[in-house]
């Protein structure tokens, strides 16, 4: 079908690296290898579901990389200079992140704000806190953290997982169950579908709306979690850029930037399409890591041509005649 | 009409009283906020370093003041900054003794080639392939930086061609040598928008595409210069940047230059919607910017406090400028009708 | 049918906006098991009607009584809840969602907290089969014809609940094969005792699916009729009127039509037009306009002038025919190479599609101008105040100065503006689709002697107007439209009212 499309041309392309790398460089194949691809970018994973959120209601994040900081900043400040268990921490930090996502929502929804200026601006303002809690870097010792960021389960055979993969492995779960069977999740595309006809079929639009940049914060928040049980440390410049890895990663796996269309999986993929092109590029060992950006960036530029392309088919398929005549008809009136 | 009703009619007035408040704020509680000196042949002051550490942002609002007013946007311009500074450190090269690897001339030049290059890209994929502006530019904000850091294979490229610094550095007649360029784009900027049709045009396509388009004007074209022009502004941004520290950092280069660059524009006066455009306000909103920036250095604050200030000061403007905004806070002060 | 009573009644419903009284002490009843059209042209109050009556708008006085009870709904919700149920011609679904879920938008059957899929999806199936619909509930909606989106969004509303089912033009973007299947949907309905208003501006269509027809006219209730007992002639006769007979030309109709036989046989041909149409547009028409030549189109809502217009002058790009600028195949693509070939044309959407508000007048005016110049070829602003200035003399445009903001311009003033901007062109060949509407008869007047004096001037001009003596008062020829096709060409005497209407009513 039309729709499945885009995520089997993202499936493919993740099969077709894996298996390039594998005949060209040794040791490439392995399961571990696969399993790693979760375990490092575990947090680019969390970001990546509650951006589907926004992207698929039509909206945009572009706070999330710096939201990732600031919990970063706020985890390790807690532990360590405020001395504060983790199991206070956690639940602060993901409800900072869920306040500040619920704010930015509010003056989305509320004042019909252009998403992209009030994240952008929201971009500025969790940097800003970041330096704010500190200038330097904090680096966390507390027992309970450190224990999170070595532990390796162990799974299939000789191979292992970590902590975060699996926090991760489980918000996609949630992630799929709430866009599948939640009456909340299907607004959601319903709003990115056409919010005018959502509101019009009496679906709660405005809350809903406010709950996803809401959900995003929190998102963010976790994956800054995560993201220190890989660095054990707080760092106010974490994150520059993590907001586009996100953005680019859900168009990667099929979701429209228009809104309406897309869903977990795919982003899963464009997370794993993302994580193998590193390790590719690492495994090459000459190529500069940034042409990770760069390859990213391409892929965004096809994937959105194709999506702008797939639109204007769309459009004339349906004859040239309608949308002016609707037009008409309303100018008529 | 007197002169008062003239310039109180006048787009300029609001952000020109923006600046005056903070000029006066300093006046009262900064010492030595104003004092000029003149040190090795040129001028000093917090007043001069407001002008040069503000240049960059200016020359990308320059550009950016046209785009906006076509009701698009650009936010590639900070990634097109380091691709600029990338592209000329490369080729002038970090020799120590100061030979440049290709003439400092030639270099620029390539530099700017390749940000107008950008800048048509941009163009490109707006006008001709209709895509909303924030995703087409999207795409080269993320994979700029990537071109940037592959141009200077991921190395910080140290100059130490001197002549290369005048760019940045340098003073002409006792003020800053980049105040200069800024100006000359401005007033070259200025001549082509509004002594030929193409402020009109730029103006028309911003509020009513269609109806401009009915006019029998080529409004793709226009759109499509428009962002080349951007990349160009953000090319010219990327030579002072690199000259004014000597460097090219292409992972650092414009980082969040382009949020500085809007709000400066939007600050000028000039709407996210698009329409009529005002250059000189988007300098004047440049320098509000940095003299916010400046005020909070000299308050030994840590700069990067000012990007929370900035952020704030960005809600605030986006809530005056929102129309519902507005009825709601008029609402609270007297009943209003909402119009079906 | 039983004279019972209506299920749904307004009386002496009234409506004003700012400026303009778009409901007098209008009357309309539905009753139940029927299909009930209302008709009338534009500003006649059908929409405003309609929006009152789902809430969108309230109306000043009057009452509505919905199975006897008054009700006041605030809002299309309320609306909703009360049981009137609307369905759109822009079809608000999601067209990214399955036709099961739209159907159960917001409504989905749950199972232990999450969605139940099959139960949804069954329901989905039953409640369309109940309509002779079978298709497959889990595709997406837009990978379906717009005839089947609105089976699925008439199955909506129903479900929600639905004494009154209102249709707004849902024939508009349909084919014949599906305006029959949604008529038999909506026997079926009425036969089943739902009350449905259905709204259209084709003729014969209503004729064939309604049972009665209420008809207004600037906003007054001009009757209510049964279908069957109302010929189309007097349908079309009552739903235009007798126009204001007001104002008089200098130059009467009668010598008009003289004029038109000497045009016509000597003059030159300025745009000759050969089979040209577009797939969804308009069937394909050719035409000839001479020199100093007025042709009018008339026809009523939704005939296609508008279409025809937008194809000669390069908006909508044909898929046949050509187009002859005095004696020179053009390449007509867009409307730029339209205006370089001569031509000029005023949108009957001023707002969107002609008018920029936060310009000023002087800058409206030469805009066209300076595009056909170029960029570079900048005009000082001394020579643009001057050639602002003599248009707004000529065509009395009503502005402080040159230098406000076209958007404080009244209707009729930006409608001259429009025109100026043309003028200032100086084209061969002017097209003006509803130059006349929605301003005031001291305006239009001075329009229509415009109009006249630029054909003595030589200009050709295409004339589009839903007022027919407005047609025939300034037109040599009349091309008449009717269902998105040109039908025939009056010319000399036979350009008259009757003529008009019994050309639309007596079809091809």
């Amino acid at each position: 079908m039309r729709t499945k499309l885009p995520i089997l041309v993202t499936l493919g392309l993740f099969l077709i690296m894996f298996g390039a790398g594998s005949i060209a460089f040794i040791g490439f194949f392995s399961v571990q290898n696969f399993l790693n691809l979760f375990i490092d970018n575990a947090y680019l994973l969390i970001l990546a579901v509650g951006m589907t959120f926004v992207i698929i209601s039509g909206g945009i994040d572009l706070s999330v990389g710096s939201m990732l900081a600031l919990s970063t900043m706020m985890s390790s400040s807690l532990l360590e200079k405020s001395h504060m268990a983790p199991v206070l921490v956690i639940p602060i930090v993901l409800a900072m992140g869920t306040v500040l996502g619920l704010f930015m929502g509010y003056l989305i929804q509320t004042f019909n704000l252009p998403p992209f200026i009030i994240t952008l601006a929201g971009l500025y303002l969790a940097r800003g806190l970041c330096y704010v809690v500190s200038i330097d870097t904090i680096a966390i010792t507390n027992e309970f953290w450190k224990a999170a960021a070595h532990s390796a389960i162990k799974v299939i055979g000789n191979n292992f997982v970590s902590p975060s993969a699996i926090i991760a492995v489980v918000v996609v779960l949630v992630g799929l169950y709430v866009f599948r069977f939640t009456k909340f999740g299907r607004n959601v595309y319903a709003i990115g579908g056409n919010e005018q006809s959502a509101i019009l079929m009496g679906l709660p639009v405005a809350s809903t709306k406010i709950a996803i940049y809401a959900l995003s914060g929190f998102c963010s928040a976790l994956a800054g979690i995560v993201f220190t049980f890989y660095t054990l440390s707080g760092y106010a410049l974490n994150g520059k850029g993590m907001e586009l890895d996100a953005i680019a990663t859900v168009v990667i796996g099929g979701t429209l930037l228009t809104g309406g269309v897309g869903n977990i999986l795919g982003t899963v993929l464009g997370v794993l399409v993302y994580g193998i092109i590193q390790v590719l590029i690492m495994f090459q060992g000459t190529l500069n890591s940034w042409w990770t950006r760069i390859v990213i960036g391409f892929l965004v530029f096809v994937f959105c041509l194709l999506q702008r392309l797939f639109e204007s088919g769309k459009k004339s398929a349906l004859g040239k005649g309608l949308p002016r005549q609707a037009a008409k008809a309303q100018a008529a009136r | 009409m007197g002169i008062w009703r003239r310039l109180s009619r006048s787009k300029l007035l609001w952000p020109l009283v923006t600046l005056g408040i903070l000029l006066l704020f300093n006046l009262f509680f900064t010492p030595h906020f104003f004092r000029i000196e003149i040190m090795e042949g040129h001028l000093f002051g917090n007043l001069i370093d407001i002008f040069k550490n503000g240049a960059p942002i200016m020359l990308l609002a320059i550009g950016l003041t046209l785009v906006i007013a076509t009701h698009g946007i650009d936010i590639s311009v900070g990634s097109v900054v380091a691709i600029s500074a990338g592209v000329v450190a490369m080729l002038i090269g970090g020799d120590l003794a100061g030979h440049p690897k290709y003439p400092i001339g030639f270099a620029m030049t390539a530099a700017l080639v390749a940000c107008v290059a950008a800048g048509m890209w941009n163009g490109m994929l707006v006008s001709w392939i209709g895509m909303q502006p924030i995703i087409a530019t999207l795409i080269l904000f993320v994979a700029g930086r990537g071109i940037a850091m592959v141009t200077t294979n991921a190395l910080v490229i140290w100059l130490y061609v001197k002549p290369f610094a005048l760019l940045g550095q340098g003073y002409l007649f006792g003020l800053p040598f980049s105040l200069y360029i800024v100006a000359f784009l401005l007033l070259i900027t200025y001549l082509v928008t509004r002594r030929t049709a193409l402020g009109m045009f730029i103006e028309a396509v911003g509020i009513n595409p269609t109806a401009t388009r009915f006019a029998g004007i080529n409004a793709r074209s226009i759109l499509f210069w428009c962002y080349a022009f951007s990349g160009f502004c953000a090319g010219v941004s990327g030579l002072i940047v690199c000259s004014t520290v000597m460097s090219a950092d292409g992972n650092n280069a414009g980082n969040l230059f382009e949020l500085d660059a809007i709000l400066a524009v939007v600050l000028g006066g000039t709407s996210l919607n698009g329409g009529r455009f005002f250059l000189l306000g988007s300098m004047v909103g440049a320098l509000i910017i940095q003299t916010l920036t400046t005020t909070i250095y000299a308050f030994n604050v840590p700069p990067e406090i000012a990007q929370v200030v900035k952020a704030l000061v960005v809600y605030a403007v986006s809530l005056l400028q929102s129309e519902n905004f507005r009825a709601r806070v008029a609402g609270i002060f007297g009943r209003r009708e909402i119009a079906a | 049918m039983s004279e019972s009573t209506p299920i749904l009644e307004m009386r002496k419903i009234n409506k004003h906006f700012p400026g303009v009284k778009a409901l007098s002490d209008v009357n309309f009843r539905l009753f139940q098991g029927e299909v009930h059209a209302i008709m009338g042209q534009n500003g006649a109050g059908k929409s405003t009607l309609v929006k009152v009556l789902t809430g969108v708008y309230r109306h000043d006085s009057g009452e509505m009584l919905l199975e006897g009870k008054p009700i006041k709904p605030d809002s299309p919700l309320a609306a909703q809840k009360l049981g009137i149920s609307t369905v759109y011609q822009e079809i608000n679904l999601c067209p990214n969602l399955s036709v099961a879920e739209n159907i159960f938008a917001g409504r989905q059957p749950m199972k232990l907290g999450r969605i139940d899929w099959r139960e949804l999806n069954r329901r989905a199936e039953e409640a369309l089969k109940r309509l002779n619909v079978s298709v497959d509930v889990t595709q997406v909606l837009s990978s379906y014809s717009i005839a089947i989106q609105q089976m699925v969004a008439i199955v909506r509303v129903l479900d929600v609940s639905s004494k009154i089912l209102i249709l707004d033009e849902p024939t508009s973007s349909l084919d014949e094969v599906e305006v029959e299947q949604l008529f038999k949907v909506i026997r079926q309905l009425r036969d089943d005792g739902l009350a449905i208003l259905f709204i259209t501006h084709f003729l014969d269509q209503t004729y064939r699916i309604s049972d009665r027809i209420t008809i207004l006219k600037n906003g007054e209730f001009v009757g209510e009729y049964k279908t069957g007992s109302l010929p189309k002639l007097d349908l079309i006769a009552k739903m235009l009127g007798k126009e204001l007979s007001e104002f008089s030309f200098a130059m009467g109709g009668e010598e008009r039509k003289k004029e038109s036989g000497k045009a016509g046989k000597d003059g030159k041909i300025v745009l000759l037009v050969k089979d040209l149409g577009l797939r969804g547009s308009i069937a394909p028409f050719s035409l000839n306009l001479n020199e100093g030549e007025v042709l009018g189109l008339a026809g009523l809502l939704g005939s296609g002038r508008t279409e025809m217009a937008r194809l000669i002058f390069g908006i909508d790009g044909a898929n046949q025919g050509e187009i002859h600028v005095k004696g020179k195949r053009q390449s007509i693509n867009a409307p730029r190479s339209a205006m370089l070939a001569g031509m000029g044309f005023c949108s009957e959407d001023r707002k969107n599609e002609g008018i920029f508000s936060e310009l000023t007048v002087r800058e409206n005016i030469i805009l066209a101008l300076q595009g056909r110049k170029g960029t570079f070829r900048y005009i000082p602003k001394k020579k643009q105040l001057e050639i602002a200035d003599e248009l707004i003399k000529t065509l009395a445009i009503k502005t402080p100065s040159a230098n406000n903001e076209a958007g404080q311009l009244s209707g009729g003033n930006q409608q001259k503006l429009m025109l100026a901007r043309w003028l200032a062109t100086n084209p061969i060949i002017l097209i003006l689709d509803e130059p006349t509407r929605g301003i005031d008869v001291g305006a239009k007047l001075e329009i229509m002697e415009l109009i006249l004096s630029l054909s003595r001037q030589g200009m050709g001009v295409i004339f589009i107007s839903s007022e027919f003596e407005e047609v025939i008062r300034c037109s040599n020829r009349i091309a008449v439209l009717k269902d998105k096709a040109k039908i025939a060409e009056l010319a000399g005497e036979e350009m008259s009212e009757s003529n008009i209407m019994h050309t639309i009513a007596g079809g091809r």
